[in-house]
């Protein structure tokens, strides 16, 4: 596209673009409102709906305003006789086939068609004949269908052919009796595909867990941020009575531009279930116990002072969710330091810490995502990126689309949708030799990167490959396609283990408490059997005295917990995630959570209280994290450091310390494991 | 992706010339092809697609199925469901239908009885449902057998016509 200027006129108003722009781009940019529901910024042109079609002075008949390139001395009308009588006619023939059904239709009060039918619709209808109606195919638990509301936009299409890179749904029949469908009966498999919900104009495609529960002008939007991976998309959630009924995303082009992941849109639907903890639970003759909140802390202090004195701090071990916020990461650190110990951990599943470089600086991607877009050459060592990060996936799509040259080094094909440069697919004992001369291959031009992904931190050798990735990175950016919704927060927050304040005894680690038995563990966000390395559990499970802080039971806990706290889920709570490319995102509760459960840092107060412990009187998240940023201002001088001598070498190691490398995309936490929805699309995919 | 290969189902002859046809196009439009590709894997398979059909050309053309299907139910020429092994169309277009090509149409449906739309229960004829015009409008009426124009058929020659097919 040349890069001069032109200048046009629209309405009687001057204006300036590029040459070769679309005009309904640069009327948008100017506050000029066209009427449209085909055209959509983030996909290509299509220019078959006709609703923006408008008065161009010298053409024979309207234009639509999607697909007209501006020159220079263009003349537009927009709101002309000619214009309106356009856009008037072409409301009326879309909506010969619409049903008049927008009381019992999802989308009634959030519709682009009942908007526009509004401001363009004749108040009756002259079409007396049949209207059309057409079969609704099941896309799977995730989007439910109504497909006689359709109006042949071809957004959901093109969605899936641009930006997902696989068209799943088409178009097929033509004239009256085309149909958006799979054709075959299909599921959408795609982990970014309940994004056609929103591109939908109208009522055909809409979120089917949260289908009749609410009406939008009924509900209140609270801005959050996705608390699964580590790109913190920007959501919504509207909540209603108390309750959040849906995830919608929250625009936010530096992080996730328009799109969300399934993962981050449907797991809310495990916020609301059986086996959420309402109240307090506490083990007597044991049994537990529902208990009130004093007696329930109480338990817990007694039994923290407990350890603390008859083993000392060193006898206590803390686990914290790496998607716990940076706030309640920081309190925990903070109280544990208090009780005299450095046991404290988030990076549950990695299992090897002999490198003195992962216990350095906060991990990161090493990059701002939008510089993704235009990376030379990339390659991925051990990252399942579609399943661990499906939004940093598409921006990975995009730079491959426009020539990056995008490798991987894994134990199995990955199927990305864009061309792939080199797939280097080898037993994992092998990944630390094997990255050198790949590298060598894979890393091509001026902008270069490597990210090692969640299979490489779970790797039993991940020191040795991390080693290897430095010296084979050579110049280009090492990142970490870090696992949960903040491990970079919480690293800065201090939740690894660390010389305690004071005693300066080096803390266990997460693969060191998987060893031994402690005299008392806590447990912040954490299931043990599921969260942890393979087998980890059981020595967790053989604690004297186990709290856990969660928002819910599981078998385990009911079975190992000594207390059991109920805390919030993050949307219910304010505090902040540090995503992957750094940015500090806070963010206040979307909905109170259930019963008599409360946000863990407002738990963990408490609990410093009925510890005496001085200089927990934070009235607020925002104290908190105003004084967990200063002391990262002020780092101490005595840096963490978990590091036990030279690196492993994988060649040693038993075939069965690989099995576990793997995770599913819909096993992550807690939340995403009790969203209906997402367990019964995983079964969707496990059976393709 | 299919779990096994669908490429047995079409014929070698059939895959040698889709790739011929796949040729004619620049690389990375092999999308091109797919109307090639679906006339010739309709015909090696008595004039119709199956769905195992049409993923098979997805597959050899490496396409999403589902472009090969929208290809597949857009275009009247081809069927996604079994048909009979004839296909008669009538015209009832503009210039036949004031010869008589609906009287036509009214008269085979009666003959043969099934509707338009429809195949003999011997699964001889297949009788299309809708026949828009095939650019004859000289001989109207007109009806077309297999790929066969006969024209300015009176309803005696109609059927002389669909007898003799086997």
């Amino acid at each position: 596209m040349p890069d001069e200027g032109v200048r046009l006129t629209v309405n009687g108003r001057e204006l300036e673009a590029a040459a070769g722009e679309m005009l309904i781009a640069v009327t948008d940019r100017a506050g000029i409102y066209v009427p449209r529901f085909c055209y959509h910024p983030k996909l290509s042109v299509a220019a078959n709906c006709r609703m923006c079609l408008v008065d161009v002075a010298g053409a024979p008949k309207p234009m639509p305003a999607c697909a007209l390139p501006v020159t220079e001395g263009l003349e537009v009308e927009t709101r002309s006789d000619r214009a309106i009588a356009a856009q008037r006619a072409t409301m009326e023939f879309l909506l010969i086939n619409h049903p008049l059904d927008c009381p019992v239709c999802d989308q009634g009060g959030e519709c682009e068609l009942q908007d526009l039918a509004m401001g363009f619709g004749r108040d009756i209808s002259r079409f007396t004949e049949g209207k059309r109606a057409v079969p609704d195919p099941d896309l799977g638990p995730l989007v439910s269908t109504d497909m006689t509301r359709c109006i042949h936009c071809t957004r959901c299409i093109r969605f899936g052919e641009e930006v997902a890179g696989v068209q799943e749904l088409g178009a097929t029949g033509r004239s009256e009796h085309m149909e958006i469908t799979t054709h075959v009966e299909r599921s959408l498999k795609h982990e970014l595909s309940g994004n056609v919900i929103d591109v939908c104009p109208v009522g055909a495609l809409n979120n089917k867990p949260y289908r009749f529960t609410a009406r939008a002008w009924e509900m209140s939007a609270h801005a959050t941020v996705a608390s699964h991976d580590c790109v913190g998309s920007a959501l919504y959630a509207h909540v209603l009575r108390g309750r959040v009924r849906r995830i919608v995303p929250r625009e936010n082009e530096a992080v996730n531009e328009t799109w969300i992941s399934d993962r981050d849109r449907f797991s809310c639907e495990g916020l609301y279930v059986e086996e959420r903890l309402h109240k307090p639970l506490v083990r007597r003759d044991g049994r537990l116990m529902e208990v009130g909140w004093e007696e329930a802390l109480a338990a817990a202090a007694a039994g923290l002072m407990r350890v603390a004195e008859e083993h000392g701090g060193e006898g206590l071990g803390t686990l914290v969710s790496p998607s716990a916020t940076a706030e309640e990461g920081y309190l925990l650190r903070k109280l544990m330091s208090a009780l005299g110990s450095a046991n404290i951990e988030y990076r549950l599943r990695q299992r090897d810490f002999r490198s003195a470089a992962t216990a350095a600086d906060a991990p990161w991607l090493g990059t701002r995502f939008c510089e993704v877009e235009s990376l030379d050459s990339l390659l991925l060592v051990g990252c399942d990126l579609r399943s661990e990060a499906p939004i940093l996936a598409h921006r990975v799509r995009k730079a491959a689309m426009a020539g990056a040259r995008v490798s991987y080094l894994d134990l199995a094909e990955r199927e990305y949708l864009h061309p792939i440069g080199t797939r280097s697919v080898q037993p994992p004992r092998d990944w630390a030799r094997a990255l050198g001369p790949l590298a060598g291959r894979a890393l091509k031009g001026r902008r270069r990167a490597l990210w090692l992904g969640g299979l490489a931190v779970r790797h039993p050798a991940y020191g040795e490959l991390l080693e290897a990735a430095a010296e084979a990175a050579a110049g280009a950016v090492l990142g970490h396609v870090t696992q949960g919704g903040n491990a970079a927060g919480l690293h800065l927050a201090g939740v690894i283990p660390g010389p305690a304040d004071g005693n300066g005894a080096a803390g266990l680690n997460a693969d060191r408490m998987s060893r031994v038995t402690l005299a008392g563990m806590v447990l912040m966000g954490v299931e043990p059997d599921l969260d942890c390395a393979a087998g980890a559990h059981e020595a967790i499970g053989g604690a004297g005295f186990l709290l856990a802080l969660n928002p819910w039971v599981s078998p385990w806990l009911l079975s190992h917990a000594d207390v059991l706290l109920p805390t919030a889920t993050s949307l219910e709570s304010s505090g902040t995630l540090v995503n992957g490319q750094m940015d500090w995102q806070s963010f206040a509760a979307a909905a109170p959570p259930p019963g008599m459960a409360r946000p863990a840092w407002k738990v963990l107060r408490a609990l410093a209280d009925r510890l005496s412990l001085e200089g927990f009187g934070y009235a607020d998240t925002d104290q908190v994290l105003a004084e967990l940023r200063q002391r990262i201002e002020r780092p101490a001088a005595a840096s963490a450091s978990t590091s036990h001598g030279a690196s492993i070498d994988s060649r040693s190691l038993d075939d069965e310390e690989f099995a576990t490398l793997e995770l599913p995309m819909y096993s992550v936490d807690g939340l995403v494991r009790r969203s209906a929805p997402l367990q019964q699309a995983a079964a969707v995919q496990r059976a393709a | 992706m299919p779990a096994v290969s669908g490429n047995s189902l079409l014929p070698d002859a059939a895959r040698a010339a889709i790739r011929e046809s796949t040729a004619r196009f620049p690389s990375g439009r092999q999308r091109s092809a797919v109307l090639d590709a679906l006339r010739l894997a309709q015909d090696g398979n008595g004039g119709w697609l199956s769905v195992e059909l049409m993923d098979a050309v997805a597959e050899e053309l490496a396409l999403p199925p589902i472009q090969v299907y929208e290809v597949a139910t857009f275009y009247s020429m081809f069927e996604v469901r079994a048909v009979g092994r004839h296909c008669v169309s009538v015209c009832t277009n503009i210039s036949c239908w004031l010869r008589g090509g609906r009287e036509l149409l009214k008269h085979l449906e009666n003959r043969l009885g099934i509707s338009a739309g429809e195949s003999t229960v011997d699964g001889r004829i297949f009788l299309k449902e809708e026949e828009e015009c095939l650019a004859a409008c000289t001989g109207a009426p007109m009806m077309m057998v297999g790929h066969c124009y006969h024209e300015n058929v009176t309803p005696d020659e109609a059927d002389r016509i669909v007898e003799r097919l086997s």
